[in-house]
């Protein structure tokens, strides 16, 4: 006898979850998180993996040039803007989000150009970096948001933040000193300014609702 | 609005949790992986492992603790004791901490800073700061003391708080300000040190040292300025629990994130 739930664990073990590996972050962190949430991620760098994934994840931390830079040099730039124009399931953590715009004002360099506008610098009145736990308030809809509760406090660590010029794009704001985009989310793509995977029980819930956004593309329900 | 955050800080010696009283005198308080487990579950913002001992031998022990509680730990964990180079702090970032706090060798060489924080981000560059009064001083003045996990460590010329806002400029991206004066006796936290150290930086300070009730954790977020509490006994020995601690500072109009 086969459940409905071993169904779902054994559609979650069969996906193929990337994260990718281009020397940025807590890389461990994350791939613990969605273990947690039932899938066995794939750690890697080289971009022929994302080809035939599921799932992508783009984790990071640091500044956004040296970041684009290492991303060039494996080639991973088209295969990552690919994957997300498929449509397919696609996480950007921290950096990741801020990669996403067209530019970075850190260093004024390009970035991968999926959504229009830029990261900017937290304002310098405040405490920068932006560390800690903040109040996240969901505005919008995405499939791998379905069980999060209106509200939720996420662990941020970041100095700058992302200013979309297309205000659709943005699903969860965030205050400090200003009202921010802290979660993104365009087609299959999810952004989020905060580390979900350092988050507790609420951050491991956003991967497992990710996971099973992704299992549920993949034919698995 | 950003919330201030508990910190439990676990004195790891030969991969045990203890915790110093005035760092000597170490008692027992569990293993570090299972106490870390607990803590998350509990509703802690953020752990903190300090090595104790931090001699080259027993580094690959505080390694296998560090990834150990990597793998259970889903908030952020912050490793100091024994840091020296850049290589250091990349071991500890990839054993899965995401802070790396660094103390003596900071005041010895001010570039490490510098160079951790070019590699890594100053995201994940801690400066720790062990400071002592200067007895008399009026105004009061601290002063920065190195080698503090054996008895009371080594003075230093250096100004505690000139000292902590050289170090944001060089790259720190947050401070924990250790009284040693208070550190151990649960007589309160020194809130003139917080205090000074916070206005004086534009980076987050924890402060540490002398949490013996819970109102001292509201004095230190509220009149010492800080954007965190750091303690390690009145935990670890049940005295409170961090839900606790949380419901008192939300009583007082502190914004924390709730358990």
């Amino acid at each position: 006898m086969t459940t409905e739930q071993d169904l779902s664990s054994a559609v979650l073990r069969g996906l193929k979850v990337v994260v990718v590996d281009y020397e940025s972050g807590n890389l461990r962190s994350v791939a613990k998180a969605l273990e947690r949430a039932g899938v066995c991620p794939v750690v890697s760098g080289d971009p022929a993996e994302l080809s035939n994934a599921d799932a992508v994840v783009l984790p990071g931390v640091g500044a956004a040039g040296s970041a684009m830079k290492t991303l060039h040099r494996r080639g991973l730039i088209d295969p990552l803007r690919g994957f997300i124009e498929s449509g397919k399931p696609f996480l950007g953590l921290c950096l990741g989000l801020q990669l996403l715009m067209e530019r970075a004002e850190e260093g004024d360099v390009a970035c991968l150009g999926v959504a229009p506008g830029r990261a900017r610098r937290l304002p310098s009145n405040l405490k920068v970096p932006h560390m800690g736990w903040n109040l996240v308030e969901f505005t919008g809809s995405h499939p791998a948001l379905r069980e999060m509760p209106p509200k939720g406090y996420f662990y941020f660590v970041h100095s700058y933040y992302v200013d979309p010029e297309d205000a659709g794009l943005a699903v969860g704001f965030t205050e400090y000193g200003l009202r921010f985009c802290s979660v993104l989310a365009k087609g299959g793509l999810l952004a989020t300014q905060f580390h979900p995977e350092k988050s507790g029980p609420l951050g491991l819930k956003l991967y497992r609702g990710f996971a099973r956004h992704a299992a549920a593309l993949a034919g698995g329900g | 609005m950003l919330t201030k955050r508990i910190i439990p800080c676990l004195d790891v010696k030969d991969g045990r949790v203890v915790k110093g009283v005035r760092f000597l005198d170490h008692r027992d308080a569990g293993d570090p992986v299972a106490l870390a487990a607990f803590y998350d579950v509990e509703g802690a913002d953020e752990l903190v492992f300090y090595d104790i001992t931090a001699s080259a031998d027993e580094r690959g022990i505080m390694l296998n603790v560090v990834s150990r509680a990597a793998e259970q730990v889903f908030i952020p964990l912050t490793v100091g004791g024994g840091i020296r180079t850049v290589e250091d702090v990349r071991t500890m970032l990839k054993a899965g901490a995401d802070k790396v706090s660094i103390n003596t060798a900071a005041v010895e060489n001010p570039r490490l800073i510098q160079e951790a924080a070019y590699a890594f981000g100053s995201q994940c560059v801690v400066l720790g700061l062990d400071a002592r009064r200067v007895p008399d001083a009026r105004p009061p003045r601290w002063e920065v003391r190195v080698r503090t996990g054996r008895g009371g460590g080594q003075p230093t010329a250096l100004d505690a708080v000139e000292w902590a806002a050289k170090a944001a400029e060089l790259g720190a991206g947050e401070i924990v300000v250790n009284s040693m004066d208070s550190d151990g006796a649960r007589t309160g936290y020194d809130l003139a040190l917080n205090r000074a150290v916070a206005e004086a930086t534009p980076v987050p300070v924890v402060a540490s040292g002398g949490a013996g009730n819970l109102c001292h954790l509201r004095q230190v977020l509220q009149e010492g300025k800080a954007d965190a509490a750091l303690a390690a006994s009145i935990f670890h020995f049940g005295v409170y629990s961090i839900r606790q601690a949380k419901e008192h500072l939300a009583r007082h109009g502190i914004p924390v994130r709730p358990v």
